[in-house]
């Protein structure tokens, strides 16, 4: 067989073939995925592509022909489908929708009251006279980010006044959003952080339970929400943060929490604060909706910059996807407040070891942007005016939805949706009542029940109204 | 105070509870309670457990009271004993460059393009392309989805494997948008090194530096093959091929596509063509980085030789693309990874774990540099002005190699230097040594990377002498 296999490879099969036969030859198929699985359960082609599993008569016929070809065996073919994300699927399966009167509540961007994506006025302002300077070049960022951008991110989040931003005490680095801030955070903290544990809200963003397992932090959670007052289980979260280990990383949310909207007061805060404190235990905070909760800025960032005026240590991931609409410019920052600026400066360090086999150096556009707007006082006005106008927009929002249900006499408290913070709420419904929902009135949410307050507009209140009401009453 | 420090420090810790007005305080001195800073500052450090909290407790024990004035405790920060972070290795360059204070330094470091005057350059097609972007007030900033933006993906997979190709017209491969080319290894890496049966990858000797950084913490084992052959200046073709063999099966083998970093040494057709057919015999996975398409000999197709070659036996692999040289985006961390898969169904799997990689990383990239591509490569004027851009930073740079060799010819300085002529691509591989290398620093103010490579694109027609002087003196004075 080798024999007559080796006389047929110097004929004219033609380069590929020649090489199928090589290969076949040296019972190593060229296509498949190797010298077998590595624990017997990798995605990996079929094995070692023993001849066995080319009968003698099928290799002879397939020789025979102009050129030789092996069944394609990928490598990947024994990849798990994977699923869909729950947020982002979210949008995904309203596009595929084609009902005209869909309405989409999953995602969190915001949209005006004709139901349009929102760039602001400083942002096209800024983006135009970026652009239309000449000047300016395309070169690479350094490994943490434009400066300028960074410094300003640092006094948004604390205060330019702040006793941390004076004593040079914290290190920002640029970021991909608040999701590439948490990751690089996250990863540097796995690596030398002596309590590589970190403790998350119940419930908390989706995403959170992705990025720090990857990043390699072991994930646990405190009680959160209780859903008999659709408020905040104070005292739970505080007996699990003190049943937590000392040292562990907690993470917190700095305003509007995601998905529930429900935050501590600043009395709460403050004992929140002193536990962890005791504890030792290092706060991680995750600030996307600076600005979006109460309107005002510097009220949104109490609990942050509380934390930060004690002494002690922080994270922070700060986001501009929301509160400047940048989303699709990912852009965002990680501070480290340190006990020292020696500290700071360390950790500046080794983040630039984490970012570097990451991607390098940040995207520069969105932050160029945010540098801009940030730095020139009239822009920075503005912007907070249409920060202001779009956080109003969404408590009109609450107003009107709950109004509407009022009015309708749907069964059940809907106080919270007054109550809570920010672009979300936690409407209590269940898994049931919104498929059913998506299925008989085309409203997508996710699938805990949130919606994105800043996707409903004037109109489509009413039709929300509806459907919730069919659910509540029909659907257990 | 301080038994309300002891307090703080015990393990059944009793706090006291910080009131608003000690917050105030806290405000207003800008420190740290003492009692409070003693509770929150105590590293909880394992190996120091009880040592270092007996060592603190003595030490307050006989301290004077501390007044509210001098409350400072010495802070300790859970980071204090970070090591100190080297410089990166490669930006590191530039860094100390731009701390030079003299007036006629020289960077040669880092690969990105200068005009012959000496500045950067952004593509007039990009200026373009991005004026109208930001003009037209339809557009929005709304997220992309996970894996990019779609008309990106398409045109740059056909960017890469030229739209007619048969993997491409098969639909066999799946195109993710990336953070410019680390990005896209990482991403490649870091899903191979989750869902690839030999998590092991072999780079050349020498590689791009980053290349062992982004592996290891991708998940992957580095190991290598030999490349570079020190003696010729060349390429060690036989000791590449030895150890390719040697390389265990269904191992997966890192490529540069072409301009190879930093040498500027690529194997020639016949060559890719054997190293394709060793790979393919061994079931071995090449994966592609690709950063200078277009640079190496002015042609987009050209540079893409061994790339499509490999992507049309039938076999499989993966390719990291980036924009950041050949359309000038460096900043806006534009790029593509493509996974090259045997069938349309692998492909679709890929892209779905790809998506896994991406969102817990960064959720989705950034759209800026991504439309700018596609709105070059989607339009055939922008496309056709784009690639005559591209030769003449291509040809800019073949000139300044001449210049360079012409120079060194005519100062006469010692050694054979054609491999300023024959090495492709942005870099010069000098074959300096590092003490050649600190001298040239030192005294000439000529910034490199420790290996002696150049980049080509910061030379201009007016510093060529100057390089030439430092060169010649380095050769001629230094071991």
């Amino acid at each position: 067989m080798t024999d007559r296999l080796r006389a047929t490879s110097s004929s004219g099969i033609g380069c590929k073939g020649k090489e199928r036969v090589a290969a076949i030859a040296g019972h190593i198929c060229p296509i498949a995925g190797g010298p077998g699985d590595r624990e017997g359960d990798r995605g990996g082609g079929g094995g070692g592509g023993e001849v066995s599993r080319f009968d003698e008569v099928s290799l002879l016929a397939a020789m025979a022909s102009e050129e030789v070809h092996c069944a394609p065996i990928s490598a990947w073919a024994k990849l798990a489908q994977a699923p869909e994300d729950p947020i982002l699927g979210v949008t995904v399966a309203y596009n595929r929708d084609p009902n005209p009167v869909k309405l989409n509540l999953g995602v969190g961007a915001y949209r005006t009251d004709e139901g349009k994506p929102y760039v602001l006025h400083v942002v096209r302002r800024a983006e135009a006279a970026l652009v239309g300077d000449r000047s300016r070049n395309k070169e690479y960022l350094p490994i943490v980010g434009l400066a300028a951008f960074n410094k300003l991110s640092r006094a948004l989040a604390f205060g330019a006044d702040h006793p941390a931003v004076l004593s040079n005490r914290i290190a920002t680095v640029q970021c991909l959003s608040g999701t590439g801030s948490l990751r690089v955070g996250a990863e540097f903290m796995a690596q030398h952080y002596h309590t590589p544990v970190i403790y998350v809200p119940v419930p908390t963003w989706g995403n959170h339970n992705k990025v720090f397992p990857k990043a390699g932090l072991k994930l646990l959670t405190y009680r959160y929400y209780d859903p008999a007052t659709r408020g905040l289980n104070f005292a739970g979260m505080i007996d699990d943060l003190q049943a937590a280990p000392d040292g562990a990383v907690i993470l917190l949310h700095a305003c509007a929490h995601n998905p529930t909207g429900v935050d501590p007061l600043p009395e709460q805060w403050d004992a929140i604060r002193q536990v962890i404190r005791a504890k030792r235990q290092l706060p991680f905070f995750d600030s996307a909706y600076q600005g979006f909760a109460s309107g005002d800025l510097d009220v949104d960032a109490y609990s942050l910059r509380s934390f930060a005026a004690d002494g002690g240590e922080m994270a922070l991931a700060q986001s501009f996807a929301k509160n400047m609409g940048l989303y699709g410019e990912r852009v965002g920052a990680l501070s480290m407040v340190c006990a020292t600026p020696e500290a700071a400066r360390l950790v500046e360090g080794q983040l630039k070891l984490v970012i570097r086999p990451m991607y390098s150096s940040p995207p520069l556009h969105g932050a160029a942007i945010v540098a801009t707007v940030l730095g020139d006082e009239k822009l920075f006005q503005e912007w907070k005016v249409e920060l202001k106008g779009m956080a109003d927009r969404i408590i009109d929002m609450r107003e009107k939805l709950y109004q509407a249900l009022v009015a309708r006499g749907t069964p059940g408290n809907w106080t919270h949706i007054l109550k809570q913070i920010g672009m979300f709420t936690f409407t209590g419904l269940n898994k049931t009542q919104v498929d059913f929902m998506r299925e008989k009135y085309h409203v997508y949410m996710t699938g805990d029940g949130r919606i994105s307050m800043a996707g409903l507009s004037t109109s489509t209140v009413p039709r929300l109204a509806n459907a919730i009401d069919d659910a509540v009453r029909n659907v257990a | 105070m301080v038994l309300s420090f002891l307090n703080c420090t015990s393990s059944q810790t009793r706090h006291r509870p910080l009131t608003h007005s000690s917050l105030s305080s806290i405000h207003s001195t800008g420190r740290p309670l003492i009692s409070s800073a003693a509770c929150i500052l105590q590293p909880e450090d394992k190996e120091q457990k009880g040592g270092g909290d007996i060592a603190v407790r003595t030490v307050f024990f006989f301290l004077p009271l501390p007044t509210m004035a001098s409350a400072q405790a010495m802070p300790i920060s859970v980071w204090e004993k970070l090591t100190e972070a080297p410089e990166d290795a490669i930006l590191g360059v530039t860094v100390a460059y731009n701390k030079d204070p003299n007036p006629v330094k020289l960077n040669l470091g880092v690969g990105a393009y200068r005009t012959d005057e000496g500045k950067p350059l952004v593509l007039e097609v990009v200026r373009q392309a991005e004026a109208r972007l930001v003009a037209d007030r339809s557009r929005y900033k709304e997220y992309l989805p996970i894996v990019g933006l779609a008309a990106f993906n398409k045109l740059s997979k056909e960017l890469a494997f030229g739209a007619d190709h048969p993997a491409v017209v098969a639909n066999r491969i799946t195109t993710v948008q990336g953070l410019s080319g680390t990005g896209s290894l990482r991403v490649g890496a870091e899903f191979m090194g989750q869902h690839y049966h030999t998590p092991i990858i072999y780079v050349p000797v020498p590689t791009w530096g980053n290349h062992n950084k982004i592996f290891p913490k991708a998940g992957l084992k580095v190991q290598s093959y030999r490349y570079y052959d020190p003696a010729t200046r060349g390429l060690n073709f036989t000791g590449m091929m030895e150890d390719l063999k040697a390389a265990p099966d269904g191992a997966i083998i890192l490529l540069h596509v072409c301009a190879h970093n930093p040498t500027g040494v690529d194997p020639l057709p016949e060559q890719w063509d054997a190293i394709r057919q060793l790979i393919r015999a061994k079931g071995q996975f090449p994966f592609f980085d690709s950063a200078y398409q277009g640079f190496a000999s002015g042609d987009l197709d050209a540079d893409a030789y061994a790339l499509r070659s490999f992507a049309a036996d039938g076999g499989e692999l993966a390719l990291a693309q980036s924009y950041a040289k050949n359309m000038g985006l460096y900043g806006e961390r534009v790029g593509a990874l493509s996974m090259v898969c045997a069938t349309a169904a692998a492909a679709k799997l890929v892209e779905g774990q790809l998506k896994l990689v991406i969102r817990p990383m960064y959720s989705s990239p950034p759209l800026h540099g991504a439309a700018i591509v596609a709105t070059v490569l989607s339009e055939e004027k922008l496309l056709h002005d784009w690639k005559a851009e591209l030769k003449g930073m291509a040809d800019r740079i073949i000139e300044m190699r001449h210049k360079l060799y012409d120079a060194l010819l005519q100062r006469g300085t010692p050694g054979d230097w054609t491999h300023i002529l024959k090495q492709i691509g942005m870099f010069t591989f000098t074959g300096l040594t590092k003490p050649q290398v600190d001298f040239m620093r030192e005294k000439y103010h000529v910034y490199m990377t420790g290996d002696g490579r150049i980049s080509m694109a910061g030379l201009s027609t007016a510093t060529v002498p100057h390089l030439v002087n430092a060169i010649d003196d380095a050769v001629r004075n230094i071991a």
